[in-house]
């Protein structure tokens, strides 16, 4: 050992050992710089991924050509884009002019939203309800108020009216598209492919017999229709608009539950508290809380908010209230409601409110309060007047990045039962209910590659809104530190 | 102003010269202290959800454990999992959650540290400023966008590097994911923990003729040893609790093996496919996932505590 110390290598010995040394840094220098690099390309990886996915050439067919339906059902040739509402029903209600058995599935299918996919049972309970109990004022004829919907079934005429009563115009197109053209999308490519191999993709197209009639166009999944359009069985027609409402909804719920009990918080411990065992104990449990994974958060909404407070997350409390009074009011018949996906979401993003309004809060200057002190104001008019304008934006770019994260949130959502197929609305807090992430998890699930690209379609959607809230929140921050 | 002139008038008027001069020094403000009880409220609420954590959670497995089905040496010694034929052995999640983790650690502890190093040792401000913003998107994305990526990019790319080994489930691609969505995290703690490290002990070591890999590696890694360790735990916890990208990439159905090529189901994957299900309450697989949410929470709670630790002991270094 002693020997090794008292050496000092002279001359060519001592470049050598220097140039090694050096070699050395280098060679880490490009580790580092390749873990970078290993970061940027991941992203890149992903963003590729999903851009691949959600844009291509699809290979469309239809069984009646949509340009012909006019000429069949109207006697005029106008051309399929042209259709009025008036011309659309018309084709809607002709077209499956006896066949009660079908007209029963489409109007279930597509004024409920209930699929023979739900299981037989559901069908059937569905079906023997009447009329009056599925559907609101004004969507059905009056005289089938007390009829079941299904079971026995209505004649053709009725299910026809209940059909073009309950569509939208947009949906009626979609209606006729899918079920009188049966337009389908038989085969797509990704993007890398429609750019690479395009004369391929023809040739297939031309050649290949499950694909005879088929029309080879550019499709992005991503379009007016995808988020206007609910929900659907078939991937070419499914859409987010249920999705996004329900999401929506859920943020603003559990803002208006998160905000103002994770400011309180915030100011109570940096402005109140004394240091002291219990103060310390609630400071200490916050960071413990923001670190537990979000899938416990589920299971604790689930047991508490789904199933014990089942009676007021399912709104049968104010139902039970409003009763008397001759008010109806929708009720669901279980607690997996938004309103306990609010309660869970807001307990879940509480502690990270509460750390980044306390940070806030801490960079609000001393000076501040204590010349609101020496003019006589209390603590309480210091902190309303003074303290919380100061610190609003740092708590206002800490509440977005806590939305962020709530709007990302799949898996405690999966837990308190979120649904995965909606194509009604939300219209309540007590109203069942899908969000986004949702959609994206049901449909990587889905075998058929067209539900992957819908699935990518909807992520581009959800990192757009991410996107953007963020920005947002830098904007925000940039302009803090600037003050 | 009308109202200006008035208040002073007013003011003059009410007051008599004989009123007794008021006593300023104490006056009970009963708002005040209903406030200041209202924040303390919200600030408790915190502790009522971990004592709804710990008694929910806790309430399903003592009812588990103390009914007749499941003895507790069961759980944690027999290596079927099952729980609707009676097996409550909790080694094959265990089993797929470790081998998710693992790779998932492997990959994004050397390459996250790697991260941190350069953005704190080597990089100009100017490649800070471009890099930082990129890794905080990357860690902003949610991860069942990581899931989708894991099953619809990286399982098909294991399946052409190692062929038909790989089912289309399996733990790797959920890990290698899980590793891309930590990497974020522990380089930017790390980088907090690296760009702490006083300036001086740099220069120090310049000055003894040190190049720049030693000084990163032998003096400020060192010293912000405790920053990185927080990291790495956190990271792990992140880990053990993440559930999107193992519920759509690692599969269903729980096995034992430590394959990573083969499909497993782990903790959390479990719990997702179950309560997602049409399961009715009461069922055996239905209280099962508080066991299963309760070993969780026990098990991030203790990594929670150890990274704070960590963490604290690193602050009254260089505070």
């Amino acid at each position: 050992m002693s020997s090794n110390h008292s050496y000092i290598p002279q001359d060519a010995a001592l470049q050598k050992v220097i140039h090694s040394r050096h070699r050395t840094g280098v060679v880490w220098r490009l580790f580092f710089i390749a873990a970078i690099i290993f970061a940027l390309v991941a992203l890149l990886a992903l963003m590729y991924n999903v851009t691949r996915e959600a844009f291509g050439v699809i290979a469309e067919n239809y069984i009646n050509d949509p340009d012909t339906l006019a000429q069949t059902y109207l006697d005029t040739d106008k051309p399929f884009d042209e259709l009025t509402q008036e011309d659309l029903s018309v084709i809607a209600s002709k077209a499956f002019e006896e066949n009660e058995a079908r007209l029963r599935i489409l109007v279930l299918d597509w004024v409920l939203g209930v699929t023979p996919e739900d299981g037989a049972e559901k069908l059937r309970a569905v079906s023997s309800q009447t009329v009056g109990e599925l559907l609101a004022e004004g969507q059905y004829p009056e005289e089938l108020r007390e009829k079941p919907i299904g079971n026995p079934p209505l004649t053709p005429a009725e299910y026809q009216t209940i059909l073009v009563r309950n569509l939208d115009e947009a949906q009626l197109r979609t209606f006729v598209l899918a079920e009188v053209a049966q337009v389908q999308v038989a085969r797509s490519w990704p993007l890398n492919e429609t750019l690479l191999n395009y004369s391929e993709i023809k040739k297939e197209v031309e050649t290949d017999p499950d694909l005879a009639n088929s029309e080879l166009k550019f499709r992005s999944w991503v379009n007016w229709d995808f988020l206007s359009q609910p929900m659907n069985s078939r991937p070419e027609l499914a859409g987010v608009r249920t999705a996004i409402l329900g999401s929506v909804w859920m943020i603003v719920l559990t803002i208006l539950i998160a905000f103002p009990i994770g400011i309180g918080a915030a100011i109570y411990l940096e402005e109140y508290a004394q240091q002291n065992r219990l103060n310390s104990l609630i400071q200490t449990n916050i960071y413990n809380l923001a670190g537990v994974p979000s899938i416990v958060y589920g299971i604790l909404g689930l047991a508490v908010f789904v199933r014990l407070l089942s009676k007021l997350t399912s709104g049968q409390v104010i139902s039970d209230g409003l009763g008397p009074l001759g008010i109806d009011f929708s009720v669901s018949p279980n607690g997996r409601t938004l309103l306990s996906a609010s309660l869970t979401m807001a307990i879940l993003i509480l502690p990270i409110l509460i750390i980044n309004a306390q940070e806030a809060i801490r960079s609000v200057p001393n000076s501040i309060r204590q010349a609101s002190y020496g003019l006589g104001a209390t603590k309480w008019q210091t902190v309303w007047n003074h303290v919380l304008p100061s610190a609003l934006p740092g708590i206002m770019t800490g509440t977005i990045l806590a939305i962020s994260r709530a709007i990302g949130e799949t898996a405690p959502l999966i837990v308190v039962g979120a649904a995965t197929y909606i194509t009604v609305n939300p219209e309540t807090p007590f109203s069942r209910f899908t969000v986004l992430p949702m959609q994206i998890y049901r449909w990587s699930f889905e075998p058929q590659k067209e539900f992957k690209d819908a699935a990518a379609a909807a992520i581009v959607v959800l990192l757009v809104i991410l996107l953007s809230l963020n920005s947002f929140a830098i904007v925000l921050r940039n302009r803090f530190s600037r003050r | 102003m009308e109202t200006q002139s008035a208040i002073p008038k007013k003011h003059v008027t009410s007051i008599p010269a004989k009123e007794p001069i008021p006593k300023l020094y104490k006056k009970t403000r009963p708002g005040e202290a209903l406030i200041e009880v209202v924040l303390f409220i919200c600030g408790a609420l915190s502790i009522v959800t971990t004592i709804g954590i710990v008694f929910v959670l806790g309430e399903e497995s003592l009812k588990l454990f103390f009914g007749d089905e499941v003895s507790i040496v069961d759980f944690l010694t027999s290596t079927r999992w099952n729980p609707i034929l009676g097996d409550f052995g909790i080694w094959p999640l265990l089993t797929a959650t470790l081998v998710t983790s693992t790779i998932a650690i492997s990959v994004s502890l050397p390459l996250g540290l790697g991260s941190a190093i350069f953005l704190s040792e080597y990089a100009s401000p100017r490649t800070r400023q471009i890099i930082k913003p990129i890794l905080e998107i990357l860690a902003g994305i949610p991860t069942v966008v990581y899931g989708y990526f894991a099953v619809t990019f990286i399982t098909p790319l294991l399946q052409d590097v190692f062929g038909s080994r790989v089912s289309f489930y399996n733990t790797a691609s959920a890990g290698l994911a899980m590793g891309i969505m930590i990497l974020p995290l522990i380089a930017s703690m790390s980088e907090d923990a690296l760009s702490a490290v006083p300036q001086s002990l740099r220069e120090a070591a310049y000055g003894l003729g040190s190049t720049k890999l030693e000084t990163s590696i032998k003096i400020v890694v060192p010293a912000a040893l405790s920053g990185i360790i927080a990291a790495f735990i956190v990271a792990v916890s992140r880990a053990v609790g993440e559930t999107m990208i193992v519920a759509l990439a690692a599969g269903s159905g729980s096995q034992l093996t430590l394959n990573p090529f083969k499909s497993a189901e782990t903790i959390t994957g479990y719990i997702a496919r179950i309560s997602g299900g049409d399961t009715s309450y009461g069922t055996p697989d239905y209280n099962s996932i508080f066991v299963l949410g309760m070993a969780l929470f026990v098990v991030t709670l203790v990594l929670n505590i150890l990274s704070r630790y960590f963490v604290n002991r690193f602050r009254e270094v260089y505070e």
